[in-house]
């Protein structure tokens, strides 16, 4: 084949993938607008279509089904998808990161880190002042999540092997957890009630203020993760190679490591932890892409992650009404699959 | 030509210790650097740290006259490309995506890529013989082709200097020769410094303008190859025997079989050849003659026989030569003929065959 010939057909390539691309996009954003609609259809309450969009769009209908969209299914769904992309773009740096595709913040005791101190400082607070805010869970989250993957990097400099590393990221989970449970064990009985249903993970009572208070967080980080999608890409071939093309590395580290701590510790403090979606999700979407080029794959990543926890809430609240279950459970259940298939496809195609 | 790479009182290592001291450099535009010694003496701790993934210890290096701990790393990328060892996997990469983010210092914010850089990626993967490779995963090719694709990368990154770290490992011959003729291209075309390591010495030798001896804990020697292959440098530099490396002809010569010569080899102008390495594989002491030391059956016999009788270029065979051949054949047990062509200068052969005839047991090879 002489270059013309070979050139035509990587432009045509080019084309199909960037179709690709489209048809995922549009996929996605059709899944999520259903999942949308079933979610506020769904539930004791049963509103049909027409319904939902009366309410949404014009503003009228019958009182009570406004209240029911209007101040709890809308900000419920609304916080499960911007808290379902930010776990799952704090997925997606961490991997980035650690050069590894099996990592997550749950996974590496990010998500357990935060959790403990948001416990720590639920209970101070609630003892001392009888109540918390959200800013103060939301600093909590942040310096545990901080702390774990403070702990997680001191490992890495002494463990070069990955798997191992992990290990690691499992223990430090298990340590934070069960601070977790002494605290909760001596804790007076009315914030263990408070305190139980939030550390299993849910997006039950999610209210418009939190949503506003999470988007501006997450928005920001989403925003800032996005303009980084060029050193990112740089990163994936290596840290000296992207040094060597420009990046100024160490800088680039603490970025990444501040983007996705809080990422997941917003995602913590206001829903408690949720596992498996921060390694599922980034690899659900690098697949269907069939790219790993991050300018694509970061807007991809959120919203897949918003559709995989919609969807998630929706079976946690719908499958065996009116008993919820929690959030973990279902992300579990779809998640955990998707992980063990790729530790098979890794260590069945290149033996180690 | 300007000097565009150079080090002065540098001082190398790793977390604060020092591996080798005080080593100045200087290299000009459009120079090929080579940089031997054997394993494990530093060669990749120079060049990382030429290339600013090692913080010096002591000294200073500048680039294009600039300190090179006081440029960015974005500018430094526009005049440095590397080619490291660092296996890298990136995942659902295609090759093309690698050689593109060989543009990454001159895209915009976004990375994206314009149509000229396209063309330049393109160019740089005609280059290397890497455009059909364009869209297969980079993580699914041979150790060879990403090579050649992560080069692709350095040169479409448009440099003034590449630095590469043992580019020829992985690569088979008819790369290597590729390699060095991208690398000598680049050299002459676009006036690019090439700094790298090799462990190849006879391609050393034939590639670089200048070569620098790294030996463990000091610099052995910075100069051109005529300078370090015509002294007895390599032996030195790799603890090896003289007779192991021959810079004439650029080959690697196994160590001479031990104890007294057996085997008697008369030969000439290259028959000797074949006869000497099968004498070695074998295990069997030989000594051989009567060679001129412009043969280039001498260059061969001089590293694997026990002895080779010598005589100077063009003079007639000597008595004294003639005596140590006969003592030799008479010491040994066989004697082999090689086909040598006998003129009027080197007449006296044919008397030292006939003398073989008679005393031992003769083949013909």
């Amino acid at each position: 084949m002489d270059r013309t010939e070979q050139e035509r057909l990587i432009t045509e390539n080019r084309r199909k993938r960037e179709l690709r691309y489209i048809a995922t996009f549009v996929l996605m954003a059709v899944i999520f607008a259903v999942i949308v609609v079933l979610n506020i259809n769904t539930g004791s309450v049963k509103i049909s279509v027409p319904e939902i969009f009366r309410v949404i769009f014009l503003r009228q209908g019958d009182k009570v089904k406004y209240d029911i969209i209007w101040s709890i299914r809308l900000p419920r769904i609304a916080m499960a998808a911007i808290l379902g992309g930010a776990l799952s773009l704090s997925g997606f740096l961490l991997q980035t990161f650690f050069s590894n595709p099996i990592t997550g913040p749950f996974i590496l005791g990010i998500s357990s880190g935060a959790k403990m101190c948001v416990a720590l400082s639920l209970i101070y607070y609630i003892q001392r002042f009888g109540h918390s805010s959200s800013v103060i869970m939301i600093l909590a989250a942040f310096v545990g999540a901080l702390l774990s993957t403070g702990f997680v990097l001191l490992l890495s400099r002494k463990i070069r092997n990955m798997s191992i590393l992990l290990v690691g990221g499992i223990m430090v989970s298990y340590i934070c957890s069960a601070v977790t449970d002494f605290i909760v064990t001596f804790a007076d009985d009315s914030n263990i009630v408070n305190l139980h249903g939030w550390s299993l993970g849910s997006f039950a009572g999610s209210t418009w203020t939190d949503f506003y208070t999470a988007l501006a967080i997450i928005g920001v980080c989403a925003v800032v993760t996005f303009l980084a999608a060029k050193p990112i890409s740089a990163f994936q071939l290596g840290e000296n190679y992207a040094q060597s093309m420009g990046v100024n590395i160490r800088l680039f580290r603490v970025m990444l490591i501040l983007l996705s701590s809080v990422l997941s510790a917003t995602v913590t403090a206001y829903a408690g932890p949720i596992s498996f979606v921060g390694i599922a999700v980034p690899h659900l979407v690098k697949r269907s892409l069939n790219t790993a080029k991050p300018i694509i794959v970061i807007p991809a990543t959120f919203l897949g992650g918003a559709v995989f926890c919609m969807f998630c809430d929706l079976i946690a609240r719908t499958a065996f009404s009116p008993t919820e279950m929690n959030i973990s459970t279902v992300t579990s259940i779809f998640g955990a699959p998707v992980v063990i298939a790729m530790i098979l496809k890794r260590n069945g195609g290149v033996k180690q | 030509m300007s000097e565009y790479v150079s080090a002065s009182g540098l001082t190398v290592g790793y977390n604060g210790r020092p591996l080798i001291r005080d080593i100045a450099l200087s290299i000009r535009r459009g120079e090929i650097v080579t940089l031997i010694g054997p394993n494990g003496s530093g060669k990749s701790t120079i060049l990382k740290t030429l290339t600013r993934h090692l913080a010096a210890i002591g000294g200073t290096v500048t680039i294009d006259s600039e300190d090179l701990s006081g440029i960015t790393y974005k500018e430094l990328a526009k005049k440095m490309a590397v080619l490291l060892t660092d296996r890298t996997r990136p995942e659902l990469m295609t090759c093309r995506d690698v050689v593109a983010m060989g543009r990454y210092p001159y895209t915009g914010s976004l990375g994206l890529l314009t149509e000229e850089d396209q063309k330049l990626i393109s160019d740089a993967m005609v280059m290397v013989n890497v455009l059909e490779l364009s869209d297969r995963d980079f993580q699914n090719l041979s150790d060879g082709q990403r090579q050649r694709v992560l080069l692709a990368r350095a040169i479409c990154q448009e440099p003034q200097v590449i630095v590469l770290d043992e580019p020829t490992s992985f690569l088979d011959i008819r790369y290597k020769i590729e390699l060095f003729g991208i690398l000598k291209k680049m050299a002459i075309e676009r006036n690019t410094t090439v700094i790298m390591s090799l462990h190849e010495i006879d391609l050393a030798e034939k590639i670089s303008d200048k070569i620098l001896c790294v030996k463990g804990d000091h610099i052995e020697h910075f100069g051109t190859p005529e300078e370090i292959f015509s002294t007895g440098l390599i032996g030195t530099l790799y603890d090896i025997s003289p007779k192991a490396f021959n810079p004439l002809l650029g080959s690697v010569e196994m160590p001479a079989p031990s104890g007294e010569p057996h085997t008697f080899v008369i030969s000439a102008c290259g028959s000797g050849i074949p006869v000497f390495r099968a004498l070695q594989k074998a295990g069997k002491p030989f000594a051989a003659g009567i060679l001129y030391e412009n043969d280039v059956d001498w260059q061969v016999a001089f590293s694997l026989a026990a002895e080779v009788v010598t005589e100077k270029p063009f003079e007639e065979i000597s008595d004294e030569a003639m005596r140590r051949a006969r003592e030799l054949i008479d010491a040994c047990e066989e004697v082999i003929l090689c086909p040598v062509p006998v003129g009027s200068v080197n007449a006296r052969l044919r008397e030292l065959i006939n003398y073989a005839r008679n005393a031992k047991p003769c083949r013909e090879a």
